[in-house]
Order: C-alpha cells, then sequence, then structure tokens
C-alpha cells in the first residue's frame, strides 16, 4: 500500500526557503505602513525635553511645526551657535513665523483651517525668550493652539 | 505547438525583499507626536482685567537661573506637584463659594475653590526650556491627580481614571457610542477642576 510506504532513510532533506520572500516582504509592509517620513530634514539640533502628561497629537494634516534650536554640527560654522527657528528646510527669524503660519495655514483644506495646531518641536537646551517670542507670533496670527512637543518619559530625565 | 515555459527562478526574491527593508529601515524615523496642549490667550488686550484675589493665585516663577520659586518660596521640582494639588484642592471658600468635593486644608489664606483657582507661570528670558517644560508637565499632573481622584469617586462602574478616559474619548478607534457616553462625564470633571494655567509674558530685561 502506498499510504505505508518506508520513508527513505538516511539525509535530512533541505529545508524550504521558498515562504522566505512572504516573511520578508511581511516584514517590509509592516515597516511601510507603521513609519512616517520625515517631511523636512532636521538643521537644528532636537533633543526633545521629557513629560508624561503628554496627550496624542491631531493628525498629521492638522499639524503645522515649528523646529527650534541650536544649529547642528553641520550647520555651526555658517549660522554660528545661538538657538534659531527652523521653518521648512531654511533658517527663520522670528518675524518669519507669523507669515509662514498663515501660509501654512492657507494650504491645508478649509474645513481643517480651524482647527489647526502648532507643535513646537523645541531643543530642551533652548532658552525661553526664543519660545516666548514664537508664542508671540503665533498669538498675532490667532494661531492659539500649540503644543510642545515631548518625549515620553519621566522629568528627571531633563536634567 | 505551445511549449512549456521555464519557470521563473524565485531564489533572488528574498534578497530584493531584504534590500527593500533595510532600505525602509534605515530612511524613516519614527516621529514623536504627543506633547503638552496648550491654548494661547488672543491678543486683543481686555481693557478692563477681572479683579482676582491674591488668594485665589499660585505664582511659579522659573528664573534664569532655573530655580523654581513657588508663591515667593524657593522649591525643588519634586515638590511642586503636591503643593500644586494642596492649592487647588484647598477650597477654603464659604457660603456660595464652598467647595463640597475638595478634600484640602480649607485655609481661608488659599484659594476659595477649584473653580476660581488660578495657577500662573511665569518664567525669565533665559529660562531654559526642559525646566520649563517640567514645570509645566507637574502643574499639569496635579490637575490630572485631582481629575482623576474625582472620575474614580463619581463613576466608579467605569473602572478607569479620567486620563484613560481622556485619551480612550480622543482615540479614533472608539466607537460613537462609547463617546457619546463619555463626554458628559469628562465635561462634568473638567468642570469641576478646570485648567486655569496662566502663562505670563516673560519679564523684560
Amino acid at each position: 500500500m502506498s499510504k505505508f510506504k518506508k520513508k527513505k532513510g538516511g539525509e535530512l532533506p533541505a529545508i524550504s526557503t521558498a515562504s522566505l520572500p512572504d516573511i520578508v516582504f511581511m516584514l517590509l509592509f509592516f515597516f511601510m505602513v507603521a513609519t512616517v517620513m520625515r517631511d523636512n530634514t532636521l538643521m537644528v539640533d532636537n533633543k526633545l525635553p521629557a513629560a508624561d502628561q503628554v496627550q496624542k497629537l491631531d493628525k498629521k494634516d492638522r499639524v503645522i511645526y515649528i523646529y527650534a534650536g541650536k544649529p547642528s554640527s553641520r550647520y555651526k560654522t555658517k549660522y554660528g551657535n545661538q538657538a534659531k527657528i527652523q521653518l521648512n528646510d531654511k533658517f527663520s527669524v522670528v518675524s518669519d513665523v507669523g507669515a509662514y503660519v498663515l501660509a501654512e495655514r492657507a494650504t491645508k483644506r478649509e474645513e481643517l483651517q480651524n482647527v489647526l495646531t502648532t507643535a513646537l518641536k523645541v531643543d530642551g537646551e533652548t532658552n525661553m525668550g526664543l519660545i516666548s517670542d514664537i508664542k508671540q507670533e503665533l498669538r498675532k496670527v490667532n494661531a492659539l493652539k500649540i503644543n510642545y512637543t515631548t518625549r515620553i518619559g519621566n522629568y528627571s530625565q531633563n536634567y | 505547438m505551445a511549449r512549456k515555459s521555464p519557470e521563473v527562478n524565485a531564489g533572488s526574491m528574498a534578497d530584493i525583499a531584504f534590500l527593500l527593508l533595510i532600505f525602509f529601515l534605515v530612511t524613516t524615523t519614527i516621529e514623536t507626536d504627543s506633547g503638552i496642549n496648550r491654548k494661547l490667550p488672543p491678543m486683543d488686550e481686555i481693557i478692563d482685567p477681572p479683579v482676582i484675589k491674591e488668594r485665589n493665585i499660585f505664582t511659579v516663577v522659573v528664573n534664569k537661573n532655573n530655580m523654581i520659586l513657588v508663591e515667593e518660596k524657593l522649591m525643588d521640582l519634586s515638590d511642586v506637584r503636591s503643593s500644586a494639588v494642596k492649592f487647588l484642592d484647598n477650597g477654603g471658600g464659604v457660603g456660595e463659594e464652598e467647595c463640597t468635593y475638595c478634600e484640602g486644608e480649607k485655609d481661608r489664606s488659599s484659594s476659595d475653590n477649584p473653580e476660581k483657582a488660578i495657577i500662573s507661570l511665569k518664567n525669565d528670558r533665559e529660562t531654559d526650556y526642559k525646566v520649563y517644560i517640567s514645570v509645566q508637565n507637574e502643574l499639569v499632573a496635579a490637575y490630572n491627580e485631582l481629575r482623576d481622584r474625582e472620575f474614580t469617586k463619581k463613576f466608579p462602574n467605569d473602572r478607569m481614571t479620567f486620563v484613560e478616559a481622556n485619551k480612550m474619548y480622543s482615540d479614533p478607534r472608539t466607537s460613537v457610542k462609547v463617546k457619546t457616553s463619555l463626554k458628559p462625564k469628562l465635561d462634568e470633571i473638567k468642570k469641576m477642576f478646570p485648567q486655569k494655567l496662566s502663562e505670563a509674558e516673560p519679564n523684560k530685561k
């Protein structure tokens, strides 16, 4: 009877690697879906401070990002050591913030324009003076919802 | 007669997929998308600012040396939360201003009730951002602590804290039914301990 044919003894059969591509593709798709591409390259140091009373940020299309911090080592020779604001790939001064927010707001869909949040991604070592200036500019253009973006962690990590 | 076409060798498929996988692993960065939400006051000047009693204001000052002054006394960051809770939960008011749910000391020289209590956070232009955020974090934590307490006291059947409920409410995966049942509860607690945290403009030099 063929059902009870004696197995060929001796050498082990080779492990089939036919499903390997499937496994790798699965991983690939996971990473493609789970990761978010960065819109703009960071030109400033951006070690965010830690906090634990955080709320999740809104969906990405409702957020305007403002980066600030000391220029990263690549730009130090050119832009110096003072903390700077980065808007969309270039260094800016405080007075540009208002115009930037208005321009960004204009690019969003109309129904979202009233619910926009401004996320401040600021390096922990920055002086508050710069942030206060940004806040004043934001108040001028009526962008009142802000979010201090932080890492999740205990405050003791900040020292 | 159609000849049988030879099968394509799929052996290198894994290599190609690995290459793509490694590319994505290297190029993507997981963005942080959480933080402390705040609302700035509108620009138009209030001509006639309301008079607020001194005892209802809890002043927190962070100076340029990153030292924290709470009610004009030097304080360690680890004590800020507890003293803010003590201030908010004081409930020293009598008569109409009495706070029925406060568990504080009912000190007459501290806040009347949580609805009147205001925390004023002031900083210098040279204060470090990370210190400022730490202080903000502690003050928000004080509010959350009290809100959690009231939420679990009021709605013990929900088996969660205010923070968890709020997170669930803002989660897009939560069903509309759950959301509509959560909303009035959250609003009620928010009304009991409104987050009155004022960020004053820094001192001009």
